[in-house]
């Protein structure tokens, strides 16, 4: 009887798996077929390991065999993670003037035309807040709080606009970066102040020492 | 108190501010569908969320919970309204399988996870019921929530993990191949570090779904990063990884390296199962005692490095604020905590008597060694029993029997960790770290008891 249902359960994966292949579109796993002469389920198919396409890579070189090398051209695929030494920053630069467009375009809708924020939105306030941190009314903004223009450039690049994540380019990202970091007063305000790879490296960011390490813990009983 | 007093902008940022303001807007919500609904059988101590309250306060969500056929609208959410029998001895019970085969909850059990109407995806919380918990594990539907770009639709036959940087050999890992290499179990809480943000200057929220339930313990499988380090051989001046996520944040945060080759694990199983979508699946990381927000969803590239990438997370965000003006960064310890969940907030005990007096301790720096109970606002303290197995980075379960003399009583718990730290009070965090940090929250929690046997959140 086990016998039975196995070769059942083979014999029904096997017809299931093309059906699975070509709905492309589904959103959800389809149920399991259900078994004709016991009502019962059959399980999901068996998994399919990676494993079959490895050459590659021997148990001797990683201790198991099993994943794959990741390829130059797969790691630059989704690689875009920008350090503040400059290194992972792209090619392309972009303008002030261009900037401002972009972001009259782009960013103003949330974050206001003035980079004042709209706390209704929950977008942060831009620019302004120097010199606040220390006081009672502190204003924590890209100017005033952030150490590095990298992560403008990163988290910009990465996640900005909210309704449309990482569709920006990266001429485009910065355009904005010249523009939000001109206004802040940290690079220039002439139309074609211009930030590129090399020249956003050199940023220097006005709360850059502001940062310390967790002394934690700091409470003694 | 308008909303702009207790939640002040120089300390709130916009997004935790309407976060707060939602947290406070919705607790309301809820408890005044539960007082609509009062009745004497419950003598109001267990103030859980009733049908009626879960039905407006899914109106009040946009109703978009109780979707599905008419007996699943009937019923709250995990569970199928079936016909209650008038003797379950007299007649057959349902068949076996009847709800699909996945399994449902009790109708009658309509705990839900809180989650805020906010016009963005960017502050998307929902919190646990710590209030109804038992024990120490959360169940997978009602561990709380955190996103920041909302919860991808990820098929895991095309997800993979990238692993590269400073490694001899970058690596590429499907789901399957994860499955294949040798795995540990771990059960470990994961706690935001916005847990309990309302709460510094003021005894804010009123339940401890409120107060305190940004933070769930879970079961978690998966393989060990070390065992993934190891096969793409890091380089000697490696000091850092970068762990990002498949959401439309592309959520990144750094690790030290330490950490990720000590008990770092890369997860596929939450309790048991695949990981809820909401919890990352198919895959996320999972840095036992570190803030929530570094156990990166929907993990998809590791990056190796000397130095760390200083992401909007780790630099404008998830850094505290302190007097002085700088700010401490990489805070990812969450220190030794401790609740008491029974009686507390919005709670009415119905008479003097016996009451077990029962919480969850934890700590992230390892395991619990002591919890001690006060009933008189913290002049006297009683030792309180652990439940067994206590775990390193789990939560514990604390119980203490008290009588409780119908007089007026401030109840706390107050947590030790194996190394010896103390949870301290709010006067104490609040010397050294001033109000404008939301962060790292772990004060005692004070519940006052009143004559009438109302149970409040209060600061003493």
């Amino acid at each position: 009887m086990f016998m039975r249902n196995l070769t059942l359960i083979c014999a029904i994966g096997a017809l299931a798996s093309p059906a699975l292949a070509q709905d492309a579109a589904r959103t959800a796993a389809a149920l399991p077929e259900t078994l004709e002469e016991t009502g019962e389920r059959a399980p999901a198919t068996v998994p399919q390991s990676s494993s079959e396409t490895v050459g590659d890579i021997v148990p001797a070189d990683n201790a198991y065999g099993v994943g794959q090398p990741a390829t130059e051209e797969e790691i630059a695929a989704i690689d875009i993670d920008v350090m503040p030494d400059g290194r992972g920053l792209p090619e392309g630069s972009g303008t002030y003037a261009e900037g401002e467009e972009l972001y009259e375009t782009i960013c103003a809708a949330c974050h206001g035309s003035d980079m004042m924020g709209i706390s209704d939105l929950g977008a942060p306030q831009l620019i302004g807040g120097r010199g606040t941190l220390a006081t009672d009314k502190p204003v924590k903004t890209v100017e005033s709080y952030w150490p590095y223009a990298s992560t403008f450039f990163d988290y910009t690049h990465r996640a900005m606009p909210m309704t449309a994540p990482g569709s920006l380019t990266t001429d485009e990202v910065y355009a904005i970066s010249a523009y939000v970091l001109g206004k802040a007063g940290i690079t220039g305000t002439e139309p074609d102040t211009m930030l590129d790879a090399a020249s956003m490296a050199e940023v220097e960011m006005p709360n850059a020492d502001g940062f310390v390490a967790d002394p934690r813990p700091d409470v003694a009983e | 108190m308008s909303d702009s007093e207790r939640f002040p902008a120089s300390i709130y940022g916009p997004a935790e501010r309407r976060m707060a303001e939602s947290m406070v807007d919705i607790e309301n919500r809820m408890l005044d569908a539960v007082e609509d609904e009062q009745c004497d059988c419950k003598d109001g101590m267990f103030n859980g969320v009733t049908r009626r309250g879960l039905l407006m306060g899914g109106v009040a969500l946009g109703g978009s919970a109780l979707a599905g056929s008419r007996a699943m609208a009937d019923a709250p959410p995990g569970a199928i309204e079936y016909d209650v029998q008038p003797d379950s001895t007299k007649e057959q019970g349902r068949l076996i399988l009847d709800d699909g085969g996945y399994g449902s909850r009790s109708q009658f059990e309509n705990e839900v996870r809180w989650r805020y109407p906010t016009a963005s995806l960017d502050s998307s919380w929902s919190m646990t019921p710590l209030a109804s918990g038992q024990g120490m594990m959360t169940p997978s539907g009602l561990h709380f929530e955190r996103h920041h770009g909302g919860i991808p639709a990820i098929d895991p036959a095309t997800h993979e993990l990238i692993l590269h940087g400073m490694v001899d050999q970058p690596m590429r890992f499907t789901m399957d191949d994860l499955k294949r290499l040798p795995a540990v179990s771990k059960i470990h809480f994961i706690e935001c570090s916005g847990n309990g943000l309302t709460e510094w200057a003021k005894p804010t929220l009123k339940t401890v779904q409120g107060t305190h339930g940004l933070t769930s313990t879970s079961e978690w499988t998966g393989v060990r990063l070390s065992t993934l380090l190891e096969m793409a051989g890091v380089q000697d001046s490696a000091a850092w990884i970068l762990a990002e996520g498949a959401d439309a944040a592309v959520m990144t945060r750094s690790v030290p390296l330490d950490k990720a080759m000590d008990d770092a694990i890369v997860a596929y199983a939450q309790n048991g199962e695949a990981l809820r979508p909401e919890q990352g699946y198919p895959l996320r990381l999972l840095l036992p005692g570190y803030e929530g927000n570094t156990h990166i969803k929907w993990l998809r590239r590791l990056d190796v490095s000397d130095k760390p990438f200083m992401t909007r997370e780790e630099t404008s965000k998830y850094t505290d604020l302190m007097p002085d003006g700088t700010a401490r960064q990489f805070t990812l310890e969450m220190e030794a905590k401790s609740v008491i969940t029974f009686p507390s907030g919005a709670m009415k005990l119905p008479r003097a008597g016996f009451y077990e007096v029962t919480g969850i301790a934890w700590s992230g720096r390892g395991k619990i060694a002591k919890v001690e109970v006060s009933a008189d606002g913290g002049a006297t303290w009683q030792e309180a029993a652990l439940d067994g197995p206590v775990l390193d980075k789990c939560h514990t379960r604390f119980r203490l029997p008290w009588t409780w003399t119908g007089e007026e009583a401030v109840l706390q718990s107050r947590a030790v960790d194996e190394t010896g730290y103390i949870q301290p009070t709010l006067e104490q965090l609040v010397e050294v770290r001033g109000l404008k940090s939301v962060y790292h929250l772990n004060a005692i929690q004070s519940w006052h008891i009143a004559p009438d046997g109302e149970v409040t959140n209060v600061h003493a």
